[in-house]
């Protein structure tokens, strides 16, 4: 679920960023500095990280223990209300907040590791490696993500938060391999990188010294992109119970309301913030990539 | 043209392959035995019992000959449309289980795919036409685009179906009737359809919309729009050649696209219990079901690629470069 048409990170090769010999760094960031998506969409992912950093650490019992009255809207002694079961809901945000952090941070890690190597690799190497490659990074971007991870995890008898971000991250790769490959590809002919490589310097060097740093603003747009691709992801699976055995994660969370029927109760305080959380943070990420393009893109900026 | 579609219908026919191939592989090498994990959830505690539903499951999965001839027996089966029995409604066969739900998932498929993808394209250009219009509408846009699916239906059921009461909250149709072809019945169809439909929309609108934007900019900024601009043409026309250019990335947007959707169908389906593919992967995981769902697996792979495969048919018809290679001329 990473890829928004046409998204930022999703641009034609076209629209490929010049490669900047010295960018100016104090002018970026001055212009961060005035983009009200860019300065938004980072303050709201950053308070949701320290919330799920810090939150658990106020949260004396664990999220899943029974230690209140049931079924009890919000108050000031329990701030989200409890379950039926009378677990407190705020414990189990904090909580399910931290795993989905977790969650997208190695899910969204793994898949930018694997699409970028690809990518680099097909974009750099051309000719038979790139026809290879270019088919395997398309076999997996027809294949339904979530279907595919269905049917694995639910082989799995003991699942955990890394089992399910390392399978999120092997299947979700292919949209940024292809994104970085277009961008590698039109940098590769580059004068320089000719240079580099008439100089007899390794492939690797070159793909790492060369044409990596000309495009970094591009790679931090899709690790945000692939973030929240791993989230969006990993909730679906929780939702439909293959989510982390004994954890607690905001899928998990909506998937127990769901099952002890919250919605006919009228709980809504045990369905809306997990969603919510799910939706804020994804959006925000979403919004302040938007923000970073235009950053680093002057072309967007007179808009 | 016809190389086009050969080199696409060859990929599609290896991606199909390597699907099988996977789908096969899954249960014979992932950590643990799946019969024995299978049956420990179902919990059987006689022990001669087990051996024997033990030996049975081996025998039907095929686990008891030498790897090669398992997988071959397994492509041979696939195209006698036989993908075993359910174990959950034993002794139906899995592809018939499948074939009655497929019509409620394509039925909510189809119209949101359809209506979200033509919505959110004119919405998206819609929004390119100020700074003050692409400000507020860009941000709804990526929040729309963030709503996991089953957030959204679950809202949408909250609102509309429990606290509201204006849609049932559940099933294909009432519990009371029986399926036939009479209004009532069909009316009745359309209610209980209608609330899945509109979340799944709901979210797909803001990706398109958010695609199309950005590509109405990327082309007004074009040469051609400039050149148009110098020349004197009127907005509406320079608007309206940006808006045809930037289809051709959406439909490629739509295919690319098309395995989240299918996803979100079928998460969406669960909120609602909706008698389509979506609840029958839930209630074959909850019953231990697994050749059910490998059966899904199956089918949803195929839809896949079949829908792929229209919408590389679309494109060829509508993208005038691959008709200039069809017709012979210079490329």
């Amino acid at each position: 679920m990473s890829n928004i048409p046409g998204a930022p990170g999703a641009v034609d090769p076209a629209t490929a960023p010049e490669p900047v010999g010295e960018r100016k760094v104090s002018e970026t960031l001055h212009f961060a500095r005035r983009n009200p998506k860019l300065l938004i969409g980072s303050g709201i992912v950053l308070g949701l990280l320290l919330l799920g950093l810090i939150g658990p650490l106020f949260v004396t019992e664990g999220p899943n223990v029974y230690i209140g009255p049931q079924s009890q809207p919000p108050s000031s002694e329990y701030w989200m209300g409890t379950t039926s079961f009378g677990q407190d809901i705020w414990a189990q945000f904090v909580h399910g907040l931290r795993s989905t952090f977790i969650t997208g941070a190695l899910g969204g890690g793994i898949a930018f590791v694997v699409g970028t190597t690809v990518g680099f690799v097909a974009g750099y190497k051309g000719g038979l490696v790139d026809e290879i490659l270019n088919m395997l990074t398309n076999v997996v971007l027809v294949l339904p993500a979530l279907v595919v991870l269905i049917v694995a995890v639910a082989y799995l008898d003991v699942r955990g938060l890394v089992v399910q971000a390392l399978f999120i991250g092997l299947t979700s790769w292919p949209w940024a391999a292809r994104a970085v490959r277009s961008q590698a590809l039109s940098l590769a002919t580059r004068d320089y990188v000719d240079l580099a490589r008439l100089s007899g310097r390794r492939t690797w060097r070159i793909i790492t010294t060369e044409i990596a740093p000309n495009m970094s603003s591009y790679l931090v747009m899709s690790f945000i992109l692939l973030f929240g691709g791993a989230v969006l992801i990993a909730a679906g699976l929780d939702f439909i119970g293959l989510g982390p055995t004994g954890g607690v994660s905001l899928g998990l969370m909506l998937e127990s309301a769901v099952q002890w029927s919250a919605l006919q109760l009228g709980m809504w305080w045990w369905f809306i913030p997990p969603g919510a959380a799910i939706t804020l943070l994804v959006g925000s990420m979403y919004i302040l990539n938007v923000g970073l393009d235009e950053v680093f893109n002057p072309k967007l900026r007179e808009l | 043209m016809w190389r086009y579609m050969g080199r696409k219908l060859g990929f599609y026919g290896l991606t199909f392959v390597i699907a099988v191939t996977i789908n096969w592989m899954i249960p014979r090498f992932m950590p643990g035995d799946p019969v024995r994990s299978m049956l420990n959830r179902a919990s059987i505690s006689d022990p001669e019992a087990l051996e024997r539903m033990t030996t049975y499951y081996n025998e039907v999965f095929g686990l008891d000959t030498p790897l090669h001839q398992q997988y071959f027996a397994f492509w041979a089966g696939l195209f006698r449309g036989d993908l075993g029995v359910s174990v959950w409604l034993y002794p139906e066969p899995v592809t018939d289980i499948i074939l009655r739900h497929v019509p409620y998932t394509l039925g909510l498929l189809i119209p949101a795919i359809v209506l979200s993808w033509i919505v959110g394209n004119h919405f998206g250009a819609f929004a390119a036409r100020g700074k003050v219009l692409d400000n507020t509408l860009l941000p709804v846009g990526y929040v729309l685009t963030a709503t996991p699916y089953m957030w959204m239906a679950l809202l949408l059921l909250w609102a509309l179906g429990v606290m509201g009461g204006f849609f049932p909250t559940a099933g294909g149709y009432g519990f009371a009737l029986t399926p036939s072809w009479s209004w009532p019945f069909f009316l009745n169809l359309v209610t209980h359809w209608f609330l899945p439909f509109l979340s799944m929309f709901i979210v797909g609108l803001g990706g398109w919309a958010i695609g199309m934007r950005n590509m109405i900019i990327y082309e007004l900024e074009a040469d051609y729009s400039n050149y148009l601009q110098a020349l004197g043409a009127p907005r509406r026309l320079i608007r309206r050649y940006a808006f045809r250019n930037a289809m051709l990335p959406q439909i490629t947007g739509l295919a690319v696209q098309l395995g989240t959707i299918i996803a979100g169908a079928l998460l969406t389906e669960i909120v609602f219990t909706y008698p389509g593919l979506g609840t029958l992967i839930l209630r074959s995981l909850n019953n231990n079901d697994l050749f059910l769902l490998q059966g899904i697996f199956l089918f949803v792979v195929i839809g896949v690629l079949i829908a792929n495969f229209i919408i590389d048919i679309i494109y060829v018809l509508v993208d005038p470069r691959t008709r200039v290679q069809m017709t012979g001329g210079s490329s």
